[in-house]
């Protein structure tokens, strides 16, 4: 069925949600622009002084000319180490590789020389775990001085840390799950792993390095002295070591070979969903900034936002009668079959009951489920909790935690407290999760938590027979509420990655359409539920 | 009239001639070689016979074989076409021998043209005016040498039974006389057979004027001239009826000097008589002088046809039938102006070698005459020439005429191959050539001005790079996401050797932005038509590696490969076939020194002998191929010692 937009696209109000989102929108741009210029202009400058291409130039003349790019984390570590890390000092995403979907991830040498700060660890990290759930083969172009030294005890021992990036190439290569690299700098110490415990590796004449320990370490510690082009460069290694297997000329040769290694995978994606042709949606996109509120409290239909981003707006919904507040239903996202769950509402027993169903129906039938997140929680109190809404949520956590379909996350407002996990947060293993810019996420909203806390105080001031002016309260609460208002900003929720990224809301259907493609590269295993409370 | 026809010829003149007996309801029969099995004409053809293998001596010059296939699929006729058989008089001999119709001059006639010395003792004798000459018996070299003294130089050599430009060399001083005549000698040899040579007044300001005559026998008539005199190392490239500042009372003269000739030699069938004429004073009536009859069909016969509205290859067939001649002089006249240009896979700037390849695409502009026998995605093979169509306009003034004849050159689309495009349409250009004032030595005086290609317009280059990335055709919604900025990616493209890197940025499917030239060109897509800042796109065709952007006549633009980097450079110590050939001479061995210039091998392709020279003085390291050896392109035939350094 058609979704028919109630929305008035000429109204005050919808000029005035747009101009709200745009003023967000370019708080974000701001940010992504800054964290794609990487080191800044001298450290830039120097990079292409020594005929080296610029880190997304690199990235760009890897995949298909006009391929498109899924870039995570793309506003990584900002705000973090004093604006010392822009992205993370490392781009990733998924692009195509002669038409085939492709895990990049690149070192930025004009960030602290590529050097791994725990969110370049942690972004590297969650880059090869995308490519393991959906079958990526993955490219790592590595220009990197290693661990961030001043931070070791950050980046080193610990399991999600430097060290489970090989692991993780090892156990993806063991998946059958390519692994090239192309060394167009440093690589050293454990950076020369990277390319050592790759299935195939490049490196470029004269400006790629591999060694375990450089020229001043080497002459510390046996007197020995070495060029590092002696020591570890591609001459070295493609024709006395073997750490490499091909030696390129330069940056674009090097990446034409890499591009030559995809070519020659003999790999192309299972056979899973049937596809339709696509069609634009019948309403257009770019209204979505109008059409919801600015303002996270103001309701609004969620059907709205679902017209503006499925094929032809259309929505099989499915209970339309039963759980209202949760809206679900089959549709079409540039021609991929998926199963919609969105908000319209704090979930109830019956919502949350509907959700399970709707899970167990996709799981059934292999169809991808994309959650539209606006949710402040499960609704509460007595009557809830008697009827057991515990009971109810937990049979949604449990079918949404244990699903095999793939799963695509976007938060177009609220995602707080349970309703988070229930909506496939990020603790549920969605295979992409997006942000958009007005969305917010924490436990619970700040006024809440604030709430709570002044409510125990105020509980213990009055058992003491203390008073409490309300404007103390309101001083008292304030903190509380800046911390949330802080902390569940987006910018800062993306610079930790507790998501892949903040999208433009009128891209969110090419997000999502991308995210699915790119999911699809894994095939849809058997679900196996696990014990429902019934 | 024949019921059925074999049209013992191949390429545009067999599509031509089929398409008239067919139009005149005849049956048609082709003849092929192998290289030839999927060609045009024999797809036009009722049906189609295999000759042989491709070399022209194996296939469309068995006469034999091509009169047993006539006889097997009942055809009472054989039409020559140009070239090949066409001027063999043993062959018609045999054709009629056979019982079957020669469509074409008899054996005799074609006999008395055919020698050119003895060609212009019968025009004298019939008072035809001729060139100041040597036609004699004698070719002794230094005979030769007084001949032309006698004469004055300039003088030109020629080959006493050549055609086509080729055995033929013009001297400008006594000294380079022996060297011209050992050349056109062996030129002659090669290509007939014969090195018989003759030597002729080089005319100062000449112009090639032609007059197509028609004879049924014993009576003649002409069709008026076409003027030949835009021609390159005499080969004829743009041709035009009538001839520009041609008076009524030479036009006559001419005329009557044709018939003469014909009716002289009782010519039957479509001929040509040319004439050079001295334009030094404009064109007088009396300073025209015969060089030859062509006693076949002329390749630039549709310019005449295009002014008389004579169908001349119906006229052959009804003349061969026994008909009288279907006009007589008084019924026919001159309507407007025509050209014909000639379109070549030729490569202008490497001094217009024979090129071959397949033509990924071939289109021809509505309204216009393109005769062809090739269509897109055939090949041009080096066996033949590589005619690729003519194009043929008329108009009714010398000025509309030219007008459409810019407009076909401009809207005519090639890509898979080099060609002459540009350079045709330099020359449609041309101001002397617009104001009539041709004559031969034109086009070699203006050379350089008319191949120079003009450096494409930073649009062109844009579109070239879109079509270099395959997004032209890009229909994927994806194309150009990205989060927040586009990604900039660098295509490299090559135009004679040198690499430019354009950066395109992908926005979208119908939207990119590319940098070229210090320039940001948008393109963009609208009613599936790319525009580059607006401006509508040429249209583009990309086919193996290379991008053909329709502008300026086609700029081709090949597209870098990284991977390339990674070859072992073969270096300019090896000295490679620069076309397909064979290897004729081998002129060095190894060890041997060799300095800047010298010729170091001959490779015979396309009918012509090339010279590999040596670029610069060296030792000859390592002969890498044999006399004999049929090489691709780019093969590696002679190795020089490396350079030492300093």
């Amino acid at each position: 069925m058609k979704i028919d937009s109630r929305v008035l696209t000429g109204s005050e109000e919808f000029q005035a949600n747009r101009a709200a989102h745009l003023a967000l929108l370019d708080e974000v741009r701001t940010a992504a622009e800054a964290a794609a210029a990487g080191g800044g202009a001298r450290a830039r400058e120097r990079h292409v002084a020594r005929g080296k291409m610029l880190p997304r130039e690199r990235v760009a003349n890897l995949l298909d000319p006009g391929s498109p790019f899924l870039e995570i984390g793309a506003t990584a570590a900002h705000g973090m180490y004093d604006g010392a890390a822009p992205c993370a000092g490392v781009i990733a995403g998924v692009g195509r590789i002669h038409g085939l979907d492709c895990m990049v991830v690149c070192n930025d040498a004009t960030v602290k020389g590529g050097t791994y700060f725990p969110m370049t660890v942690k972004k590297h990290l969650r880059a090869q775990e995308i490519a393991e759930e959906n079958h990526l083969p993955c490219v790592y172009l590595v220009d990197s001085g290693g661990a961030n030294l001043p931070q070791q005890d950050e980046v080193f021992p610990d399991r999600d840390h430097f060290g489970r990036i090989f692991y993780n190439q090892a156990n993806m290569s063991a998946k059958g799950i390519p692994q090239i690299a192309v060394v167009m700098g440093s690589c050293t110490a454990g950076g020369a792993y990277v390319p050592a415990m790759s299935d195939v590796t490049i490196i470029v004449r004269e400006q790629g390095t591999i060694f375990l320990a450089g020229p001043p370490l080497v002459k510390a510690a046996t007197g020995e002295v070495v060029s590092a082009e002696d020591l570890g460069g591609g001459d070295v290694h493609t024709r006395l070591s073997g750490v490499a297997d091909y030696l390129a000329e330069d940056d674009g040769h090097a990446l034409a070979l890499a591009r030559r290694a995809v070519a020659g995978l003999n790999r192309r994606p299972p056979q899973t969903v049937v596809w339709e042709s696509p069609e634009p949606p019948a309403y257009d996109p770019e209204e979505i900034l109008g059409v919801v509120p600015a303002d996270l409290k103001t309701p609004y239909d969620i059907r709205e936002v679902i017209a503006r981003i499925v094929d032809g707006s259309r929505l099989d919904e499915f209970k339309p009668r039963f759980g209202e507040t949760l809206v679900c239903g089959f549709a079409h996202v540039a021609g991929c079959p998926v199963g919609i769950i969105a908000n319209n509402g704090v979930l109830f027993s019956e919502s949350a009951q509907k959700g399970a169903h709707f899970v167990e129906l996709c799981s059934q039938r292999k169809v991808p489920l994309v959650f539209l997140q606006n949710i402040t929680g499960f609704m509460v109190g007595r009557r809830y909790e008697n009827e057991g809404i515990a009971r109810h949520g937990a049979k949604m956590v449990t079918a949404v935690a244990t699903t095999q379909v793939p799963k695509v996350t976007l938060l177009v407002g609220g995602s707080f407290g349970a309703g988070n996990y229930g909506m496939a947060g990020r603790a549920y293993s969605p295979r992409f999760l997006w942000t958009w810019p007005n969305s917010r996420i924490s436990v619970m909203g700040g006024e809440q938590a604030a709430g709570v806390l002044a409510t125990v105080k105020r509980d213990a001031m009055e058992r003491a027979g203390e008073d409490w002016s309300a404007e103390e309260e309101a001083e008292f609460k304030r903190p509380t509420i800046e911390m949330f208002a802080r902390q569940s900003h987006p910018l800062y929720a993306s610079a930790r990655l507790w998501d892949d990224g903040v999208v433009d809301p009128r891209k969110s259907r090419e997000v999502l359409a991308l995210s699915l493609k790119a999911a699809l590269n894994a095939p849809i295993e058997e679900t196996r539920f696990g014990v429902f409370r019934m | 009239m024949f019921d059925s026809v074999l049209i013992a010829n191949r390429g545009e003149i067999a599509c031509r001639v089929i398409s008239t007996a067919r139009a005149m309801g005849m049956r048609t029969v082709a003849v092929y070689s192998d290289a030839d099995a999927g060609a045009r004409h024999v797809a036009m053809a009722d049906m189609a016979v295999r000759l042989g293998p491709p070399p022209p001596g194996e296939s469309y010059l068995r006469g034999a074989a091509i009169i047993a296939a006539a006889r097997d699929t009942g055809c009472g006729a054989i039409h020559p076409g140009y070239g090949f058989l066409s001027e063999n008089p043993d062959f018609v001999a045999a054709v009629e021998a056979a019982g079957l119709t020669f469509v074409g001059p008899s054996a005799e006639a074609i006999r008395a043209m055919g020698l050119k010395d003895a060609a212009k003792h019968v025009m004298e004798q019939a008072g035809v005016p001729v060139v100041p000459g040597y036609h004699g018996e004698s070719q002794d070299d230094e005979h030769l040498a007084g001949a032309a003294e006698a004469i004055g130089y300039p003088v030109l050599i020629k080959a006493v039974a050549g055609g086509g430009g080729k055995g033929m060399r013009r001297v400008d001083r006594p000294e380079d006389f022996a060297e011209a005549l050992a050349s056109a000698r062996a030129e002659a040899r090669g290509a007939f057979g014969n090195d018989a040579v003759l030597v002729e007044k080089f005319v100062a300001k000449p112009r090639h004027i032609e007059v197509q005559v028609f004879g049924d026998g014993t009576r003649a008539v002409h069709l008026f001239e076409r003027d030949c005199s835009l021609q390159r190392r005499h080969q004829k490239v743009i041709e035009e009826a009538p001839a520009p500042g041609m008076t009524e009372e030479m036009r006559r003269a001419m005329g009557q000097a044709a018939v003469r000739a014909a009716e002289a030699i009782g010519y039957r069938g479509a001929g040509t008589v040319e004439f050079i004429v001295d334009a030094s004073e404009g064109l007088r009536p009396d300073r025209f002088w015969f060089m030859e009859m062509n006693t076949r069909l002329q390749v630039e016969h549709p310019v005449t046809e295009a002014v008389t509205g004579v169908d001349l290859v119906e006229w052959q067939f009804r003349v061969a039938a026994g008909e009288p001649l279907p006009a007589g002089q008084q019924d026919l006249a001159l309507s407007g102006h025509a050209f014909e240009a000639r379109l070549y896979a030729e490569d202008v700037p490497k001094g217009f070698l024979p090129a071959t390849g397949r033509l990924a695409h071939l289109a021809f502009p509505a309204g216009v005459r393109a005769d062809t026998g090739v269509r897109a995605g055939d090949e041009i093979t080096p066996h033949y020439d590589p005619m690729i169509a003519k194009l043929v306009v008329h108009g009714p003034t010398r000025e509309v005429a030219l007008m459409k004849l810019r407009r076909a050159l401009g809207e005519t689309q090639v890509a898979g191959t080099v060609t002459n495009l540009a350079f045709l349409g330099a020359l449609a250009k041309h101001a002397g050539f617009a104001a009539g004032d041709v004559d031969t030595g034109l086009i070699d005086r203006d050379r350089e001005a008319l191949v120079a290609a003009p450096d494409p317009a930073p649009e062109v280059w844009a579109e070239a790079a879109l079509a270099a990335a395959g997004l032209t055709a890009a229909e994927a919604p994806a194309t150009g996401f990205a989060l927040w900025a586009p990604l900039r990616r660098r295509i490299g493209l090559r135009r004679a050797g040198e690499e430019t890197g354009v950066h395109l940025r992908a926005e979208a499917p119908d939207a990119h932005v590319i940098e070229v030239a210090g320039r940001e060109i948008r393109a963009e897509r609208r009613d599936g038509r790319w525009r580059f800042d607006g401006r509508p796109g040429a249209g583009a065709h990309l086919a193996g590696g290379r991008v053909t952007v329709f502008a300026d006549h086609g700029q081709v633009f090949e597209i870098a490969d990284p991977l390339e980097r990674g070859a072992v450079a073969s270096g300019e110590d090896v000295i490679e076939a620069p076309m397909p050939g064979l290897l004729r001479e081998v002129l060095v061995e190894s060890g041997q020194a060799v300095a800047a210039g010298q010729r170091l091998a001959v490779l015979e392709a396309m009918k012509m002998e090339h010279a590999l020279t040596a670029w610069r003085d060296g030792v000859v390291a390592e002969v890498l191929a044999g006399p004999g050896a049929q090489v691709e392109a780019g093969a590696a035939l002679i190795r020089l010692e490396e350079e030492a350094d300093g």
